[in-house]
């Protein structure tokens, strides 16, 4: 991507746009805007306007979720809740993940962003810092899984609403187990037990590997969990990257790699992903995301399972959730916040979400999140729930993105056995302590 | 006489203006604006996301903490010295595959026309799609670069995966791409040759050797003073190439200063920073430009 191109050009566009008084905006969702008028003809027709009670009233909302396939989805989603709430007009508007954020960051500073829109965790994160979202505590948040709800919450206060949810699980090869004859990985498996049977499967062949998990900053602050660390001290006012726990869980993710090889480096990937490592028969075992499970039914010709992902001294798992959040200048945040919270919470958006095979909602009604398990491979299907019982989020900083590539960069260096993980822990204390200003 | 000369002259742009307009107003607006605002935003902390407006500029105002920060962090050299490793390895490969090119095209033969349409179509390409073929190309086990080094018996390093040679596949990613261009230019160049030295050098009995390094090379240097301030120019700005194939790693082994400020504006939401980041490259371009204005005195032979 030329992103820094692309970026300038969307700046200059965003600029032309709100000179020319947001001529797009309007041609960009014809069909509800089409519905609405239709709708007012007929409501006025009956002479009963006022179904809802409220005024009518039309909100911008934008999202890079629905790109790429399930941007009917959203349309089907949005038909049910205008039929609840015919008052409310929503004009969804739907950018391709790439250009989403430089876009967002241009129309946030130029005063033009929507009433309501989508970020990722790494942007809420400066986001909600920087005084340009709504507080949220109004909403009715009584549907939410509590954990993913407390992911948005920023000290405090509630300044997202989290729009869908997915969760990492351990995958494994089937088949490879059988030919290493290992037993398969159980939900009370520890990365003791991982280690032993990846040692196992390493020794069926030289191209043969035991397991992959990512080398990053995103896998390394949940195994630091797993371990009791974390990267901030409780009131985030210190770094605590260097503490024995983080080195531990640290140690552990690099000695695969550099120790008992059970993980292939860098070049031993020979620039493969490590999703396709996995088709490719060619590793046992694989911690990602529950997103991956529609690709691997296509493209594995061999049988897999899934189960909680192993712990250290104890569980945790992650969470990855999109955040729904309001703009804090709009000037019709009730509106925006009863879509969000519907289009997040409700059972029929819900359903629809699910029925899709979309991604899952963030809610607490099993009822609806039970159609998920009947869907499979994984047969285990369960493991995805049961993984919700051990949460773990990632510490919202201002600065979380610099946070992130430093951490995942120093872990890069050390699995490339330049230096040892102690200093890679230290190193990035001392990066992080000297970059990043924490309040 | 000269008076009249310079009245044409007046004439004449009058007349070029209506058709500048257009571009120069695009110009202005996308380009020159941008460019100043980013000279006051280089003295503040302004973070990319609140409303932009005059107050910006005094609420945030930090004088030059900014530019203080950049040079006494040791990032700014190591990206500042990737860049230079770059241009060691880009401007003497890109000169000679394009002369090479150049001369190679100026023989009046069958199918040059051909063979030169071939040689510019990688200028055209856009940079993504030749970043990511690159990425396949230069793939360790699987790529075709190292498939051919194979069958001559070397077996070919990581390339991208490699701290080492991340930076030699950019270079090569690179020229590929940039040769059919200052070929370009360097045909013309040569073309542009009275064939009367030619001549002169042919009667007083000169090989070709000589006659490329003593008649050929020397009235070449406007077209190779040119092709060097560009590369120059395109070196600093290296961008896209990286962000695709490497990302800046691995390791960061390939950060260069357009990828530091891309990273510094859009990710870390420190716009006033990434200003000032490019205020520096900006004086860097600049002075290293004028230098070689001062120096070509010294190398390169205008003709008559």
């Amino acid at each position: 991507m030329k992103r820094g191109l692309a970026a300038l050009l969307i700046s200059t566009m965003v600029l032309g746009l709100t000179a020319c008084g947001g001529v797009k905006q309007e041609t960009q969702a014809e069909t509800p805007q089409a519905e609405t008028e239709e709708k007012m003809a007929d409501d006025s027709g009956n002479g009963s306007a006022d179904v809802a009670g409220g005024e009518e009233v039309t909100i911008k909302y934008c999202n890079f979720n629905a790109s790429g396939g399930n941007e009917e989805t959203l349309a089907a989603m949005y038909e049910k809740f205008h039929e609840q709430y015919p008052n409310i007009t929503v004009d969804i508007e739907t950018v391709a993940y790439d250009d989403y954020f430089t876009m967002m960051q241009t129309r946030v500073a130029g005063g033009t962003a929507p009433d309501c829109y989508e970020l990722n965790i790494e942007n809420f994160a400066s986001y909600a810092s920087k005084g340009v979202l709504a507080d949220l505590s109004g909403a009715d948040t009584s549907n939410f899984n509590e954990t993913a709800l407390s992911a948005f919450n920023v000290e405090g206060t509630q300044y997202g609403l989290p729009g869908n949810f997915s969760n990492v699980v351990l995958i494994y090869n089937k088949d490879l187990f059988d030919q290493a004859g290992v037993s398969y990985p159980t939900d009370d498996w520890t990365w003791e037990d991982v280690q032993e049977a990846a040692e196992k499967i390493r020794s069926l062949s030289d191209d043969i590997y035991g397991i992959y998990a990512p080398l990053t900053y995103n896998e390394f602050y949940k195994v630091a969990a797993q371990y009791g660390g974390s990267l901030l001290n409780e009131d985030k006012t210190e770094f605590t990257i260097n503490s024995p726990e983080n080195l531990k869980a640290a140690q552990m993710m690099i000695d695969r790699v550099v120790d008992s090889n059970v993980q292939p480096n860098e070049e031993q990937m020979a620039g493969m992903g490590d999703w396709d490592l996995f088709e490719s028969g060619r590793v046992g075992m694989i911690t990602t995301g529950i997103w991956a499970f529609n690709t691997f039914k296509d493209a594995c010709d061999f049988e897999w399972d899934i189960c909680v992902e192993p712990g250290g001294t104890k569980k945790a798992t992650h969470f990855f959730s999109n955040a729904l959040v309001v703009n804090a200048d709009s000037d019709k945040k009730e509106a925006a916040t009863t879509w969000i919270t519907w289009l997040a919470s409700s059972d029929e958006a819900a359903q629809i979400r699910i029925d899709a095979g979309w991604d899952l909602p963030a809610i607490k009604n099993q009822e609806v999140l039970d159609d998920y398990l009947t869907i499979t491979p994984p047969d285990n299907k369960q493991a995805v729930f049961a993984s919700l019982n051990y949460l773990t989020v990632p510490t919202i900083i201002e600065d979380y993105s610099m946070m992130s590539d430093i951490i995942t960069e120093k872990l890069s260096e050390a699995a490339s056995g330049k230096i040892s993980v102690q200093d890679a822990l230290e190193q990035a204390q001392a990066e992080c302590e000297s970059s990043i200003n924490l309040k | 006489m000269a008076k009249q000369k310079r009245k044409v002259e007046k004439k004449k742009i009058i007349q070029a203006l209506p058709f500048m307009l257009p571009s120069f107003i695009g110009m202005l607006i996308f380009s020159l604006c941008p460019v100043l605002i980013a000279v006051f935003l280089s003295f503040t902390d302004w973070n990319g996301l609140e409303k932009l407006n005059v107050q910006t500029f005094t609420d945030h105002f930090i004088g030059v903490d900014n530019y203080k920060t950049i040079l006494s962090s040791s990032e700014f050299w190591t990206v500042l010295l990737h860049t230079l490793y770059y241009i060691a390895l880009y401007i003497p490969l890109v000169f000679i595959a394009s002369l090479g090119i150049a001369l190679l095209l100026n023989k009046k033969k069958k199918g040059t026309m051909v063979l030169r349409v071939l040689y510019y179509i990688p200028v055209l390409t856009s940079w993504v799609a030749a970043s990511l073929i690159w990425k396949w190309v230069l793939s360790p086990k699987y790529g075709i670069f190292n498939q051919i080094l194979g069958i001559v018996g070397i077996s070919g390093p990581g390339w991208l995966t490699s701290e080492v040679w991340a930076m030699p596949g950019i270079v090569l990613a690179s020229v590929w791409k940039d040769m059919g261009f200052f070929g370009l230019f360097l045909l013309s160049g040569l073309s542009a040759i009275d064939p009367t030295y030619y001549e002169a050098a042919k009667v007083d009995g000169a090989g070709r050797i000589v006659t490329f390094f003593k008649v050929t090379l020397p009235l070449l240097t406007p077209s190779i003073f040119f092709c060097l301030i560009m590369s120059l120019i395109n070196a600093f700005q290296l961008f896209p190439q990286v962000q695709i194939m490497t990302e800046g790693g691995p390791n960061g082994a390939t950060q260069v200063m357009v990828e530091r400020i891309y990273t510094y504006g859009f990710s870390y939401f420190k716009m006033g920073y990434a200003s000032a980041y490019s205020w520096l490259l900006f004086l860097i371009i600049f002075v290293l430009t004028m230098i070689q204005m001062k120096l070509q005195n010294g190398w390169v032979h205008y003709e008559s």
